[in-house]
């Protein structure tokens, strides 16, 4: 017995046939579909592929197919299920790995004893997407007389991680519970009936649709990432947008791993959307051996992953996108912080120009779609920090971090414009800092946030983080006017001063700013030593300063031994940071004085 | 390794529910040829995607491929080429089935045409199976995330560059640029170090090559020896540039099949990437679908994806399809469209130098705009040298901004220099001449690293700030042992 979230779902009796008429690609054609609606999912020609109805046009239907459509012809039967594309939640998803349209690819893979034996992906099968065997510990957490609403907690699944599941009252039901029923069940078993209904573990949502809440909530807390240019300089708040646009080979993918490894979430849907499937590989190779260092559990036990890797096909991809975020819903509204990392939604961006070029649609820039920025907000609102639903008012989050590839590198492309106009956190990527291998290649000059984080951050880690904070962006801005100088004249143009703001400059893009996503301890940095490592810069500068203020060279100051220490701060263990960075202080301001 | 049957052409034929009368019926309805396409009418029982025969008025045949199908009509793509065709006499005859190639461990030793034809005299093939051309995707689930080290003998791709068994890696050249005698000497010093060690076979697949370059290639893989281990795919610039479409899928078929099925790690090289990408504007063109950025069709990034993607390891079985593309950059323009979406599918790319080889650096590979998204994983103690990381870094860094003040000195003049930069400036130079420019000689891994060593001896210990204090006196000792 599944149990549908859906408040009305019409029943109907009749299925109604049509049959091919054109195939072009992903795009398939039927006739005969006369009561089809658009959205309802179809299955297409003997192998039953499914699609989805995108267009209806008097007799034809348009129909975006999410397998191969090779060998299908005109006049094979086109079936219609009555209901949109949605997405299967319950118990299960955690650790789990689906294709674009939820398919399990485990499942998928594995013949008999062998969980590879499968290693490619074969047409027309269907699996559901979660386990239909496995049973689940239930704990009720209402009796019966009890009055509930939707949203209310009926009761708690303990899944192998450190999340307890909640299993909420779906949409579309209330009243009393007559029944619960404690024990392990299976995900489709009814665990409690309420205003007579019957409730089991099993929720199915329409991806397309955002599921509701109570109301919206201003965000107001940052989404700490450990990467230090990120949290110090452009912090993106928890409920709020990022996007990371980048040309090839400067890092999206390895910051969006880092922030899918070290953020602060409690759970990470991280969707692989016509992207590399070896990175995917690597992703499950490599989480299932890392722990979550707020939980200490597994990191794959908080994860996600919806892969559909560049040679699967482009309606699935199309798909991928909602499937992830309707997902990230589904634990949000159980009252947790999901981040939902996008990588790439440039490339759910082409299959929708892939799609809309076979329907013949009048092109707006570069062949995208006229409503492609329209899609882009659909998908980038649907992010936020609300008050779910239930008499709990429990809080929940869906932070969206999304990539952009953009053609050539160039930031004027269509997809990172209409994606700039909605992200609150911008994080442009720099092909020449990547080149010169500083990674995070995130370029502090073009880069920006518009979340108010500074109050957060006076208050929960240090009072002068903010003032911190405006000296540094200040600090990289002068920097970067002197350069510019330096380019056309030597450095011998400049005045001792400004020559003092270029060797601190050079201190904080390499050891403060960049930051190795490889390396054990630099990978991920705590909050307070960011503090600390910033607090060294700033008081070297400011040693710096007093010396040429002295009318030392700036030069000797540069060179006090004191300052190859701060290239080591980065491997400071957490813990010590803080007694380190005073010796240091220290250090360095005994040595500038000497000279 | 697919589920499909063997013969992947019983396996069509069986999926047509009785309809298999209506296979190779002739159809005499043409409607419309221009270009690589042909409209021809009664397309019943036809298939999107399959592949279909072309008889000329003159009995000739040629294959075409269905693109698309509406009501009656189809549109097909004419691999051999359209010259010739007429409205009356032309004739379609269906197959029932998707393009298939015949594979087998024959092929090895092999030339073929671009559509996967015998052309070398031989003895006919005797194929094991019939493939779909199109593969299937491999299953993320089931890849095994490439991490063996192979040794090239090329320091610049070695030690800062390192390529891993199962990796797609592009090579961004410009016309004139030695990027054939690269792939040809990567293809021929290739070894795969530690576990599963030994040689590669060779698929090469040429799509639009002229007669000279093809000559060379025939020269460098189907010598005496090197042709025991290649298999040559040769559609060449004045044959039908729709058959190119074809060539490198028949080729991957091909490479598949000896990796997951015969175990064999293979080295897949297609050339040239900008010649496939020209013929499928071609097409686009002639279908008069509406253009993405200059003129290339919005599905060029599905389209090569579906080519590059191919590469990989799958877990639990030997084999490994490693794919080495050739791609002559328009111009020289790292930004035009056929660079920039290989860019973002393979797994990084070593880019050739106009200036490098105007300078008689060989190769010419500029290491600056190279990289290799793999080479964390195929490094390190136990695969390479525990120091490969550092060393790596530390030349990135120290090259990086030697090569920053080359631009300054021509601005300023070398008189405002510190003496840490005339250093880096002489570094840059040196490792330009030395490491990359290393010439015909086949260097080991052990090599490129002492290589690097001796180069960054000349920076006192403390300027080399990539690499980690330990390492350093490590190799102190080591050095003064000596």
């Amino acid at each position: 017995m599944t149990q549908t979230d859906v408040r009305s779902r019409p029943d109907r009796g009749a299925r109604i046939d049509g049959e091919i008429w054109r195939v072009s690609g992903p795009v398939v054609v039927a006739t005969g579909l006369t009561d089809a609606r658009l959205y309802n999912v179809v299955y297409v020609g003997e192998a039953r592929l499914p699609g989805e109805v995108i267009r209806l046009d008097g007799e034809r239907a348009t129909i975006q197919v999410y397998e191969d459509t090779s060998g299908l012809r005109v006049g094979e039967p086109v079936e219609d299920t009555g209901e949109a594309l949605t997405v299967e939640l319950g118990p299960g998803l955690l650790g789990g790995i689906f294709d674009g349209t939820q398919r399990p690819l485990p499942t998928i893979a594995a013949v008999g004893d062998d969980p590879y034996g499968a290693p490619t992906i074969g047409r027309g099968l269907q699996v559901p997407s979660l386990d239909r065997e496995r049973r689940w510990t239930f704990v009720p957490s209402v009796s019966a007389g009890d009055k509930v609403g939707p949203g209310d907690v009926l009761g708690i699944v303990a899944e192998p991680t450190a999340i307890s599941h909640k299993v909420l009252v779906p949409h579309g039901v209330s009243g009393v519970v007559e029944e619960t029923r404690e024990g392990s069940f299976t995900v489709e078993e009814p665990v409690a009936v309420v205003g007579g209904e019957p409730v089991a573990m099993l929720r199915r949502w329409p991806v397309r649709e955002p599921r509701p809440v109570a109301r919206r909530l201003d965000p107001e807390e940052p989404l700490v990432t450990g990467q230090r240019i990120l949290d110090t300089l452009f912090p993106v708040a928890r409920g709020g947008t990022a996007t990371i646009p980048g040309g090839f080979g400067t890092g999206k993918t390895v910051l969006e791993q880092s922030l899918a490894k070290f953020s602060d979430a409690d759970v990470v849907v991280y969707i692989g959307c016509g992207e590399r499937g070896n990175e995917l590989t690597e992703v499950l190779e490599e989480f299932p051996e890392l722990t979550d260092p707020k939980t200490g559990a597994s990191l794959m036990g908080r994860t996600v992953l919806i892969a559909n890797t560049s040679n699967m096909p482009v309606a699935a991809r199309e798909a991928s996108i909602y499937t992830g975020i309707a997902i990230a819903e589904y634990f949000r509204d159980q009252g947790l912080g999901v981040a939902l990392m996008a990588d790439s939604t440039s490339r759910w961006g082409e299959a929708l120009r892939e799609v809309s070029g076979r329907l013949e649609e009048m092109p707006a820039e570069e062949g995208y779609p006229a409503y492609l920025s329209t899609r882009l907000a659909e998908f980038y609102e649907r992010a936020g920090s609300v008050v779910c639903l239930g008499a709990d008012e429990r809080e929940g989050s869906v932070t969206v971090v999304g990539a952009v590839s953009p053609a050539g590198g160039d930031f004027s492309e269509p997809i990172t414009q209409n994606t700039l106009r909605l992200a609150g956190t911008f994080w442009a990527l720099d092909t020449s800092l990547a080149r010169a291998r500083h990674f995070p290649a995130i370029a502090w000059g073009t880069s920006y946030t518009l979340y108010e984080l500074d109050g957060w951050f006076d208050r929960e880690v240090a009072d002068g983080w903010s003032d911190g904070r405006a000296w540094a962006l200040d600090l990289l801005q002068k920097e970067g006017a002197l350069l510019d100088i330096v380019q056309l004249l030597g450095a011998d143009a400049l005045a001792p001063a400004q020559r003092a703001i270029l060797a601190t400059g050079r201190l904080m893009r390499e050891d403060f700013l960049q930051q190795s996503a490889f390396d054990e301890i630099d990978a991920y940095c705590a909050l307070p030593k960011q503090r600390h490592m910033l607090r060294v810069v700033r008081a070297a500068h400011e040693a710096l300063v007093a010396t040429v203020g002295r009318g030392a060279a700036s030069e000797a100051g540069a060179a006090v031994p004191a300052l190859r220490e701060v290239s080591r701060m980065k491997y400071w263990p957490d813990e010590e940071a803080e007694g380190r960075a005073s010796d240091l202080i220290e250090r360095i301001r005994k040595e500038m004085e000497e000279l | 390794m697919s589920e499909r049957s063997p013969n992947g052409m019983t396996q069509a034929i069986a999926g047509t529910n009785g309809r298999a009368s209506l296979f190779s019926l002739e159809r005499r309805t043409v409607g419309y040829v221009s270009g690589p396409l042909l409209v021809a009418g009664g397309a019943e029982g036809v298939g999107y995607n399959e592949i279909v025969d072309v008889v000329a008025p003159n009995g000739e045949t040629r294959r075409g491929q269905v693109l698309e199908v509406e009501g009656d009509k189809m549109v097909v793509q004419v691999l051999g080429g359209t010259r010739g065709l007429d409205r009356p006499a032309t004739k379609v005859r269906s197959r029932g089935e998707v393009a298939t190639m015949a594979v087998g461990s024959d092929l090895v030793g092999r030339i073929l045409d671009g559509s996967g034809r015998p052309t070398d005299g031989g003895p006919p093939l005797r194929p094991a199976a019939y493939r779909d051309v199109n593969g299937a995707p491999l299953n993320p689930y089931a890849r095994a995330h490439p991490s063996d080290f192979i040794e090239t003998g090329i320091s610049a791709i070695d030690g800062l560059n390192t390529l891993v068994r199962g990796q797609k890696l592009p090579i961004f050249s410009g016309f004139g640029l030695p990027a054939a005698e690269l792939a040809a000497r990567i293809a021929e010093g290739a070894s795969v170090v530690g576990e599963g060690e030994g040689d590669f076979v060779v698929v090469f697949a040429a799509m639009g090559v002229t007669h000279r370059e093809a000559a060379f290639f025939r020269r460098r893989f189907a010598g005496s020896a090197a042709l025991e281990r290649s298999v040559l795919f040769l559609n060449l610039a004045d044959d039908p540039s729709v058959e190119r479409i074809l060539t490198p899928r028949a080729a991957l078929t091909a490479a598949e099949y000896l990796a997951w099925e015969e175990g064999r790690d293979v080295l897949v090289i297609l050339s040239d990437i900008t010649n496939y990408a020209e013929a499928l504007r071609e097409v686009s063109a002639a279908r008069e679908e509406i253009p993405g950025r200059r003129g290339y069709p919005g599905y060029m990034y599905t389209d090569l994806a579906s080519l590059f993607e191919r590469a990989g390891r799958v877990r639990g079985r030997p084999g490994s399809v490693t794919q080495l593309m050739i791609l002559s950059m328009p111009d020289d323009d790292i930004t035009h469209p056929i660079p920039d979406l290989t860019g973002y599918i393979t797994e990084g790319q070593i880019v050739l130098s106009r200036e490098l080889d105007r300078r008689g650096i060989d190769p010419p590979i500029d290491v600056l705009p190279s990289l290799s998204r793999l080479m964390n994983a195929g490094i390190g103690a136990g695969k390479t040298r525990e120091d490969h990381r550092q060393v790596a870094d530390q030349l990135y860094a120290s090259f990086a901004r030697g090569r920053e003040l080359r631009r300054l000195v021509s601005i300023v003049g070398e008189g405002a220099l510190s003496d840490e930069d005339r250093r880096q400036l002489a570094f840059a130079d040196d490792f330009e001449e030395k490491f990359v420019g290393q010439g015909v000689n086949r260097r080991s891994i052990e090599d490129t690293l002492e290589t690097a060593w001796r180069l960054l001896g000349r920076f006192p210990p403390d300027e080399l700030k990539r690499i980690k204090p330990e390492t350093l006196e490590r190799r102190q000792t080591m050095e003064e042992g000596l």
